[in-house]
């Protein structure tokens, strides 16, 4: 491709120095424009990390009229959102990924998937005006109640039966997290060497003692990836969790309690932050959040490229 | 495992196929019950005048969205014009240019920021255009959905090029053909299906955010066709009703929620078919 330039004739070649030209220039776009949001932001937060980082990532006090910012409550209603989010998606993806990829009838496949693609396309908005009217309101009467009853002597289900709070953000963030999750470890055990499963059922295997001793094995560093993805797509999913964790700048123990998330809190209150302290604070936040999303997303990326090429030492045994 | 029957292992097995289906159930019944509820609470407010009226206050009869889906419109119109190119371009690079230390440098920097949390992506807006003009617009709304599609379009565009067949390329270059006319006419022509399928995605994915709209765009209870004005938008516009106290902004919270997803619906079909001519088209 390279050589075919040599002799080319003077007017092609600036031609083509134009195009390579420009291509660069979109391609140097990406990192300007991710240099403009790392820069942009740093400099919105500038206000609060003069007054000290390791302050506003660990106080607990979060309050705006009196100028103190402490950002650990949201934190944590993140952590925990997440947490139980990828708690309750990972296993059902898994479950989706092997009906689609291995045991699900052939007909059923692309109408199940097309389902899948279905639920990744609603916007968040959308789950979020869900969750309010149907999710809260049933998780109020019937399973909070119900969870209370039985595992009531863990603190984590203790308290009255409120609806808005912890269960609800990490319900909702499990079923927007699904498709992500479901279709990376889809892909993910579409490249499992057929080899590895039909060897296992040469043998006598069953279906499942196949998946069990062939599939997983080879496929586990990218479910591993799926779940780290999910979990950088639920630290930053905002909408939904704004609309149904409660919004209280608190901590609590009891998943039943209202909490805030990071996201959340930035949501509510950045277009009427009442001043570059509090919009600084807000954009600490966002920092964090950036952060974490991405020491996720690189390790999501790297897990997932770990399978496609293959195993390097162990083999599955 | 030796020790096992093999009815033991055909019932586990049988178990264990019923448990993925139990999950694959588990998963639609929200699908089914969102789509349903919306639907069926949406419709009944769906009259003409909601495409074409001004929200009104609570408790006055009529109205609708038309500003919102206006604004929406505008907006994502603006972040197509910005993000549009960039991020095909960048896509057609990364594509196209030889495997070099800044190459890997954008796809890496394109793969990690395509997961970054569209709230995030909000401030940054504000910062750039907000606050030199000192006011909310609906420019800094578009940009920040231009922002937001750059990264995951060049990423898409980049395999959507590479499926072209490289003998296509090598014939057109063994013809003499300069590479910028080669890039154009013929590898760019050929992906222009999938092409069109990624920037549909796009589209869909822009016009279903909110959070980036929030402290950007703000919101507008009139028609607005200025730039720098505060712009209202549909998924604002949802959140703003859904959390108001009254039942019939809740109403209309569900049919401006029918609205949105028959618009993301007809962009995600649209995006299909064109995925499927142009798959049609490479295989003929």
């Amino acid at each position: 491709m390279v050589t075919a330039r040599v002799h080319a004739p003077a007017g092609r070649q600036a031609g083509d120095r134009i195009w390579n030209g420009l291509l660069g220039l979109l391609g140097g776009a990406i990192l300007l424009v991710v240099g403009v949001i790392v820069l942009e932001l740093v400099e919105v937060a500038r206000p609060v990390l003069k007054t000290g980082a390791l302050g506003f990532l660990l106080g607990t006090d979060w309050d705006p009229v009196s100028g103190s910012f402490g950002a650990l409550a949201f934190i944590y209603g993140t952590l925990v959102t997440s947490a139980l989010a990828i708690l309750v998606a990972v296993p059902v993806s898994v479950g989706l990924a092997l009906f689609l990829s291995e045991m699900g009838p052939r007909q059923l496949r692309p109408v199940v998937s097309f389902a899948i693609e279905t639920l990744a396309a609603i916007p968040s908005v959308v789950y979020g005006l869900w969750g309010l009217f149907v999710l809260v309101p049933w998780l109020r009467s019937d399973l909070e109640p119900f969870l209370g009853s039985v595992f009531g002597f863990l603190p984590l289900f203790k308290g009255p039966p409120i609806g808005l709070g912890y269960l609800a953000g990490g319900l909702i963030l499990s079923v927007m997290i699904l498709p992500t999750v479901a279709s990376v470890t889809n892909e993910v055990l579409k490249t499992v060497p057929p080899a590895l499963r039909e060897g296992a059922l040469a043998l006598g295997a069953t279906r499942w003692e196949a998946i069990r001793m062939a599939v997983l094995p080879y496929a586990r560093p990218g479910i591993l990836g799926a779940t780290i993805l999910g979990l950088g797509r639920a630290l930053g999913e905002t909408m939904a969790v704004t609309m149904v964790i409660g919004n209280s700048p608190e901590i609590h123990a009891s998943l039943f309690a209202p909490g805030y998330s990071l996201p959340s809190v930035i949501a509510n209150e950045f277009a009427e932050a009442t001043g570059a302290v509090h919009a600084g604070a807000l954009a600490g936040l966002a920092l964090v959040l950036f952060g974490l999303s991405l020491v996720l997303n690189s390790l999501a990326r790297l897990l997932v490229q770990v399978v496609a090429r293959g195993p390097r030492g162990g083999r599955p045994a | 495992m030796r020790a096992k029957s093999h009815l033991v292992r055909t019932v586990v097995n049988h178990t264990v196929t019923a448990l993925c289906g139990l999950m694959v159930l588990l998963a639609l019944l929200p699908l089914g019950s969102l789509l349903w509820l919306v639907i069926s609470k949406g419709t009944p407010g769906l009259t003409l005048t909601f495409f074409t009226s001004l929200p009104t206050p609570v408790g006055e009869p009529g109205g609708g969205v038309g500003n919102a889906i206006l604004g929406t419109a505008s907006m994502v119109a603006l972040a197509c014009l910005i993000g549009l190119p960039v991020g095909i371009g960048a896509g057609v690079f990364l594509a196209e240019r030889a495997d070099n230390a800044f190459s890997r440098a954008v796809r890496f920097t394109a793969e990690v920021f395509s997961g970054i949390p569209s709230i995030v992506i909000g401030i940054v807006a504000y910062g750039l255009v907000v606050v030199p003009m000192r006011r909310f617009s609906g420019l800094a709304g578009g940009l920040a959905l231009a922002l937001l599609m750059v990264p995951s379009l060049a990423r898409t565009t980049e395999e959507l090029v590479r499926l072209v067949p490289v003998s296509l390329r090598e014939a057109s270059l063994a013809l003499g053909i300069s590479q910028w006319k080669t890039s154009l006419r013929i590898v760019l022509r050929t992906a222009a299906g999938g092409l069109l399928t990624a920037a549909l995605l796009a589209i869909a994915r822009a016009a279903g955010e909110t959070a980036p709209l929030l402290f950007t765009s703000l919101n507008n209870q009139y028609w607005n066709f200025r730039p720098d004005q505060p712009t209202a938008s549909l998924t604002v516009q949802i959140y703003n009703y859904a959390i108001s106290p009254y039942e019939d902004w809740h109403q209309k919270a569900w049919s401006a929620a029918l609205v949105l997803l028959l618009l993301v619906g007809l962009l995600n079909l649209a995006a299909r078919y064109a995925l499927r001519r142009s798959a049609a088209g490479g295989k003929s």
